[in-house]
C-alpha cells in the first residue's frame, strides 16, 4: 500500500531559483522604530502649530516624508552610503506595494460596506424596480431585473464566444503560418479594444443596419465583442503550455492531427482553458459601456433578448448613483456588491480548477489516501481496547457456557 | 574505404486525411471569423463616421465645441483631455506599478507571493463602475485637501493653476472636483493591475546567473535590481506602461462618473471640467440625432485609431523583452 503511494508521486523537481538572502539585526528593528516614532511626533506637533496641508491624508503624506528623512539619517549613523540607498529602496517599494494592495482592497470593501444597508432586505433579490420610486424604502423594489438580465446576456455572449475563441486559440497555435502571426498581433491589440468602442460597433451594425431594437441581444453581441480577445489569449497561452512530447507521441502512434487535439491537447489543457472562460467572463459581467449603448434601460423584468431593454447589473448600478435620492445610491452600492461578490466567486473558482495540474492532483490522491489510511489506523487504535474488551467478555461466556453444557452432559 | 553520407533529415511529407482537412478548415474558417470582426470595427465605424467627417473635414481636428447640429464640431478638445486624463492615470500609476512588481518580484516572501500574483490578477477584474463608485464617493471628498495643497503650492506651474481659487477659507471646495486630477487617479489604480502584471512577468525571467552574480560581487539588493533585473526589464517597463496608457485612453464609465463634461481644451488639471472622448460617447448618444450619431461615431473611430497605434507599440515593445515564444 504504501509503496504503491510513493511510486505514484512524481518527484517534483526544484526549479533554478536564487536564493532568498535575508538577516534581521537588532539596529534594523531599533532604526525603523525610531523612525516612525520620531516621524509621527514630528507630524503631530506641525499639525498642531504650523499646519501646511489639512485632513487625513495631508496627515500620512507629510508623516511619510518625515518617516523617510528620519529612517535615512537614522541608518546614515552605522552604515555607508550604498546601504542607506538599499534602505530607502526597500522602504519605498514596500510602501508603494502597500498602497496599491491596501486601496485596491479598499475599492472592494469599500462597495460591500456602503451596499450592506441593501442587502439584508429580501425583497432586494425577488423584486425588480417597476413600482418602487425613488422615494421608496428598500423594503420596496429590488434589482431581480439586473441579475436576470446579466445572467442572460452573458449566456448568450459565453454561446458566441466559448466555440468561436476556443477555434481561434486553437488556430492560433496549431496552423502555423504568416496569416496566424497576423491574426495573433490583431486580437493582442483587440485586448485593449475600449469598450466604449466595441458598443459603437454593435450599435452601428446590428442596431443601424440590421434593425436590431435596443435589447438584450445587441448588448450580448457587444459585450461578446469585448470578450473574444481577451479569451482567445488566455487560452492560446494556456495551449501553448502543452508539452510539445505529448503531441508529437500522439502523431508518432499514428493518430491525425484532428485526433491529437481532441484527445491529447484539450484534455490536457482542459482546467487552463476553463479558466480562461471564467476570466473572460468575470470581465464581461462587470461591463458597463457597451451595454450602456445597446441595450437600453428599464426597471421592469425583462426575460426576452429579442424583445424590448434588458438592464444587467453594471448599468443598473450606474443608473441607480444618477440619482440623487439616499435610498437609490444604497440600491447601487447594493448591486455593486452583488456584482463584486459574483465577479469574485468566479475568480475564486477559476483559481481552484486553473490550479490543478497533473501533478497536484496526484499529490492530492496520495494525501487522501495517506488520510484514510492514518484514519483507519486511529480508529483501529481507538477501538482496540473494546475488541480486546469484547474478545475477554466472549471467551469468559463461551467458557462459563460450555462448562454448564458439560455439567448438564455429566447430568 | 570510408564512405563520406552526408546526414541530411529525410524530407517529410504529410498527408492529411479528410478528417485532417475538415479540422484545419474548422480552425481556419475560426481564426478568420475574428478577423473579420475586428476588421469590421474599424470599417463600420469608418462608414458611419464618413457622412460627419464629409461635413466637417479637417476642421474635425481644430474645433473643440461639440454642436453637430449646429454643424459646429470637433475633437480637439475631448481628444487633448482624454490624453491629459491618461498621462495624469500613467504618471501615478507608473511608480505605483514598478514598486508593486519589484516588491512581488523581489522583496515579497515566498509563501504570500501567490496570493498577491492572484490578487493582482483579481484587481484587473474589478468592475469600471465599481472603481467609478469609489471615485466619486469616497475618494473625491479626501483628494479636496491635496489637490488645494499642490495648486497653492505649485500653482505657478500652469497645469497646476487652478482659476478663482483664493486662499479664503470660506470659499467653495467645487472649483477642485471632477477634475483630471480626481478621474486619473481613479484611472492610475484601474490601470495599476495590468502594468503590474506585465512588469512583474518580465522581472521574473531576469537572469538567475546574473542576480547571483551581482549579489555574490557584493551588491546590495538594490545595486542588483538597478544592475540586473531593471536594464533586463526595460522592455517590460515601457511596454507595461504603453499597454496601461491604451486602457487609459478608453476608459469610459468611471471617468463618466467623475468629471464634469466641458468643450473646451482645459489644461488645468486640479481644476473641475475634464473631458475624455468615450465619455462624450456615453454623454450624449442618448440625445443625438443621426447626423450626431454619426459625429460620435467618428469620435469613436479616433479613439479606436489612438489606441490601436499605442497597442500595438506595446506588444511590439513587449514581446521583443521577453525570450523565446512570447505571449
Amino acid at each position: 500500500m504504501s509503496s504503491a503511494i510513493t511510486t505514484a508521486v512524481p518527484s517534483v523537481e526544484l526549479p533554478d531559483t536564487p536564493r532568498r538572502i535575508r538577516a534581521l539585526r537588532i539596529s534594523d528593528v531599533l532604526s525603523l522604530t525610531g523612525a516612525v516614532v520620531a516621524s509621527i511626533s514630528m507630524t503631530s506637533i506641525i499639525y498642531t502649530y504650523l499646519a501646511p496641508v489639512g485632513g487625513v491624508v495631508g496627515f500620512f503624506a507629510t508623516a511619510y516624508v518625515l518617516f523617510l528623512a528620519a529612517y535615512a539619517l537614522l541608518v546614515s549613523f552605522d552604515e555607508n552610503m550604498t546601504t542607506v540607498r538599499d534602505r530607502m529602496v526597500l522602504v519605498g517599494v514596500h510602501s508603494l506595494a502597500v498602497t496599491v494592495f491596501v486601496t485596491l482592497i479598499f475599492v472592494v470593501v469599500f462597495a460591500l460596506v456602503r451596499g450592506a444597508d441593501a442587502l439584508p432586505h429580501l425583497n432586494f433579490f425577488t423584486q425588480d424596480m417597476a413600482l418602487a420610486g425613488p422615494l421608496d424604502p428598500l423594503t420596496d423594489g429590488g434589482i431581480i431585473h439586473a441579475i436576470t438580465g446579466t445572467l442572460i446576456q452573458i449566456t448568450i455572449a459565453l454561446s458566441i464566444t466559448i466555440p468561436l475563441g476556443l477555434t481561434t486559440a486553437v488556430f492560433l497555435n496549431e496552423i502555423p503560418g504568416a496569416f496566424t502571426r497576423f491574426v495573433r498581433t490583431i486580437v493582442e491589440a483587440m485586448t485593449a479594444l475600449p469598450s466604449i468602442v466595441a458598443g459603437l460597433f454593435i450599435y452601428a451594425t446590428a442596431i443601424l443596419i440590421f434593425g436590431l431594437n435596443k435589447s438584450g441581444l445587441a448588448a450580448a453581441l457587444a459585450i461578446s465583442v469585448m470578450m473574444l480577445p481577451i479569451m482567445i489569449r488566455a487560452a492560446d497561452v494556456v495551449l501553448r503550455l502543452v508539452p510539445s512530447t505529448l503531441k508529437e507521441a500522439s502523431l508518432g502512434l499514428g493518430a491525425n492531427n484532428w485526433n491529437t487535439m481532441w484527445r491529447v491537447t484539450l484534455p490536457t489543457a482542459r482546467s487552463g482553458l476553463v479558466t480562461a472562460v471564467i476570466l473572460a467572463t468575470a470581465r464581461g459581467i462587470g461591463e458597463t459601456s457597451p451595454v450602456l449603448l445597446t441595450s437600453g434601460f428599464t426597471a421592469a423584468f425583462n426575460a426576452d433578448p429579442l424583445h424590448g431593454p434588458m438592464v444587467s447589473l453594471p448599468l443598473a448600478i450606474f443608473q441607480f448613483v444618477k440619482s440623487p435620492e439616499p435610498t437609490m445610491i444604497a440600491r447601487g452600492f447594493g448591486t455593486a456588491a452583488v456584482l463584486m461578490i459574483i465577479v469574485v466567486s468566479l475568480f475564486i473558482v477559476a483559481r481552484i480548477i486553473g490550479g490543478q495540474t497533473v501533478a497536484k492532483k496526484v499529490n492530492a490522491r496520495a494525501k487522501r489516501e495517506q488520510w484514510v489510511k492514518d484514519i483507519r489506523e486511529i480508529g483501529n487504535a481507538i477501538a482496540s481496547p473494546f475488541t480486546r474488551f469484547n474478545r475477554t467478555i466472549r471467551r469468559i461466556i463461551y467458557t462459563i457456557r460450555s462448562r454448564f453444557r458439560s455439567k448438564g452432559n455429566k447430568r | 574505404m570510408d564512405v563520406v553520407t552526408e546526414e541530411k533529415p529525410r524530407s517529410l511529407k504529410m498527408v492529411s486525411d479528410k478528417e485532417d482537412r475538415v479540422y484545419r478548415g474548422v480552425a481556419r474558417a475560426g481564426g478568420i471569423t475574428v478577423l473579420v470582426i475586428m476588421t469590421a470595427i474599424g470599417v463600420f465605424l469608418g462608414f458611419r463616421a464618413a457622412e460627419a467627417l464629409a461635413q466637417a473635414g479637417p476642421e474635425f481636428f481644430l474645433t473643440q465645441a461639440w454642436e453637430p447640429d449646429a454643424n459646429n464640431f470637433g475633437i480637439a478638445a475631448v481628444l487633448v483631455g482624454t490624453f491629459i486624463i491618461a498621462l495624469v492615470a500613467v504618471t501615478i500609476a507608473l511608480p505605483l506599478s514598478l514598486g508593486t512588481s519589484l516588491y512581488i518580484s523581489e522583496y515579497a516572501p515566498k509563501n504570500i507571493k501567490p496570493t498577491l500574483i492572484a490578487l493582482v490578477d483579481l484587481m484587473a477584474a474589478i468592475p469600471s463602475v465599481v472603481f467609478g463608485l469609489w471615485g466619486f464617493f469616497s475618494l473625491q471628498g479626501n483628494i479636496i485637501d491635496i489637490a488645494k495643497w499642490i495648486s497653492r503650492t505649485f500653482g505657478w506651474i500652469p497645469i497646476f493653476a487652478v482659476d478663482g481659487f483664493t486662499d479664503d477659507p470660506l470659499s467653495s471646495d467645487t472649483v477642485f472636483t471632477a477634475s483630471s486630477f480626481v478621474a486619473g487617479i481613479v484611472v492610475a489604480l484601474m490601470i495599476t493591475p495590468i502594468m503590474t502584471s506585465i512588469m512583474r512577468e518580465v522581472f521574473s525571467q531576469a537572469p538567475v546567473g546574473e542576480r547571483e552574480g551581482a549579489l555574490g560581487l557584493g551588491a546590495t539588493m538594490w545595486g542588483m535590481i538597478r544592475s540586473v533585473v531593471l536594464p533586463f526589464g526595460k522592455g517590460g517597463i515601457i511596454g507595461g506602461t504603453m499597454l496601461g496608457l491604451g486602457r487609459a485612453l478608453g476608459e469610459t464609465i468611471a471617468v463618466y462618473m467623475i468629471i464634469s463634461p466641458i468643450f473646451s481644451i482645459q489644461t488645468h488639471i486640479l481644476q473641475a471640467g475634464a473631458s475624455s472622448i468615450s465619455s462624450l460617447i456615453a454623454l450624449k448618444y442618448g440625445e443625438a440625432t443621426t447626423f450626431g450619431m454619426s459625429a460620435l461615431m467618428a469620435a469613436g473611430l479616433a479613439l479606436f485609431f489612438v489606441t490601436l497605434v499605442i497597442n500595438f507599440g506595446a506588444s511590439a515593445i513587449v514581446s521583443r523583452s521577453r525570450s523565446g515564444a512570447s505571449s
